[in-house]
């Protein structure tokens, strides 16, 4: 189901349009991810404008907008638009900056404001119309923003200390003792320099992932058991492939419940990581 | 099983675009809130923590001018009470001294004219004595005279006789003075 129609059809077809041999059909695995462009007929090349890609852009105008609308004309005592502003401007500076960052917060409270909101939005169109899908389980945007978390956290720790400092501070933990350095330093360094991007973006993609194969296979699987007219499957009356489905689809709603509090988490953790990192890049004995 | 553009899917983009959109859109987002966002909110809180800290010093203010004019106030009182007590005390000064000098300035009037009294009581006295000496000198003599029957003026027995008789009549208390 190609086309621009494809930015509003949830349900998950295999669209890999541009590989040989994709089948058409429900199906519930890797394919359900497959990016659906939305101009196939100006060809191959044009297939990055994707559904997702929209999402993305959508999701970024979004959070400017909502950003730009909270900050416009400021009053000392705040109007509910400009509280509410407040109330989530001050959840990321003061509830995640100040508290990793300590005095030297301010600095970085940009970087984690536009961080948290970009995750949480994108994060929330798994659960919403239009798109049901979370831009993070794209695992090239997750890399792209953990890749951007490398750069800052080892760029502030270069800036501050120099980068042999800088170094030694992140390989030679205080306190240990010459003869465990050999051990200790490949792993310090193998932790703090590749460990904590991959993790970081792998911890994002899968939750997303995990979780919108889940809500699939709830949704998509009900919705197959519950309108199946093909007789009994595998032995098992259509009555019982019937209630299955039901049941299936109102316990998605459950699923959905628990997914809205895994973006919210995801985007989180992802920012307080962030932060915990620049932290960590910026404390003298590490 | 769906074979996809790159490498292990899903663990490696789909389309490389993925990365550079996720890049550059969140790049685009940090720009906006880093110049328009967050100076914003920023200048709220620092324009309400002043305006906080503002109103608590002006309170502190209008306080310590509160407190200066009570003192300067209660200096004044103070002051005005020290300045109604010396002048008391000076009125009282004034009026003991006035009443003794008035008082002195009578007593010396009165002196003075016990004195005067008693000067012309004395050359008075003096004077009625004198003629009264003369007159009843004359008087004796004349008296005399009349019963011896001769003139005894130029006699000095007669003479020491009357001076003698006169001695007697002054060493006499004076009944009236």
């Amino acid at each position: 189901m190609p086309g621009l129609t494809g930015l509003f059809i949830p349900l998950e077809w295999d669209v890999c349009t541009h590989t040989e041999g994709g089948e058409e059909g429900l199906i519930i695995g890797v394919g359900s991810f497959c990016a659906r462009p939305l101009f196939p007929g100006l060809g191959p090349e044009f297939y990055w404008i994707n559904n997702q890609l929209f999402q993305a852009v959508l999701g970024a105008v979004l959070v400017i907008a909502f950003w730009l609308w909270v900050s416009r004309s400021h009053k000392l005592v705040p109007g509910k638009r400009q509280y509410f502003g407040e109330l989530a401007y001050n959840f990321v500076r003061d509830g995640i900056a100040r508290d990793m960052l300590g005095h030297d917060f301010r600095k970085f409270v940009p970087y984690l404001v536009a961080l948290f909101s970009f995750l949480l939005v994108n994060n929330l169109f798994g659960q919403f119309f239009f798109f049901m899908f979370p831009t993070f389980s794209k695992i090239g945007y997750a890399w792209g923003l953990a890749g951007l978390t490398f750069l800052l956290y080892n760029g502030v720790g270069i800036y501050k200390h120099g980068l042999l400092k800088y170094l030694k501070n992140n390989t030679m933990p205080a306190g240990v003792p010459w003869w465990m350095l050999p051990l200790v330093m490949p792993l310090e360094f193998l932790s703090n320099f590749i460990i904590r991007p991959i993790t970081l973006a792998l911890r994002l993609f899968a939750n997303l992932f995990g979780g919108h194969l889940v809500v699939l296979v709830f949704v998509v699987g009900g919705t197959m058991l519950l309108t199946w007219t093909e007789g009994p499957l595998n032995g098992k009356p259509e009555w019982l492939l019937h209630t299955a489905g039901g049941v299936a689809l109102v316990f998605s709603l459950a699923i959905f419940a628990l997914e809205l509090f895994v973006s919210v988490m995801q985007a989180y953790i992802f920012t307080v990581l962030t932060a915990q990192y620049v932290a960590s890049a910026l404390a003298d004995e590490h | 099983m769906f074979p996809l553009e790159s490498g292990m899917p899903p663990l490696t983009p789909e389309y490389t675009s993925e990365l550079v959109a996720g890049v550059v859109l969140f790049l685009i987002i940090l720009v906006v809130v880093w110049k328009f966002v967050v100076p914003k909110f920023e200048e709220t809180y620092a324009e309400r923590s002043a305006e906080i800290a503002g109103g608590i010093e002006k309170a502190e203010r209008a306080q310590a001018e509160a407190a200066e004019a009570l003192a300067e106030y209660q200096a004044q009182l103070a002051e005005a009470r020290a300045e109604a007590a010396k002048i008391r005390e000076e009125a009282k000064a004034d009026a003991a001294a006035a009443s003794a000098e008035i008082r002195a300035a009578a007593a010396a009037d009165a002196e003075r004219l016990v004195a005067n009294a008693r000067a012309q009581i004395g050359a008075e006295r003096a004077q009625v004595v004198q003629q009264l000496r003369g007159e009843i000198g004359g008087l004796a003599t004349e008296l005399a005279g009349k019963i011896v029957g001769e003139s005894l003026a130029k006699d000095a027995a007669a003479r020491r006789t009357v001076d003698r008789f006169l001695a007697e009549l002054e060493s006499q208390p004076v009944e009236q003075a």
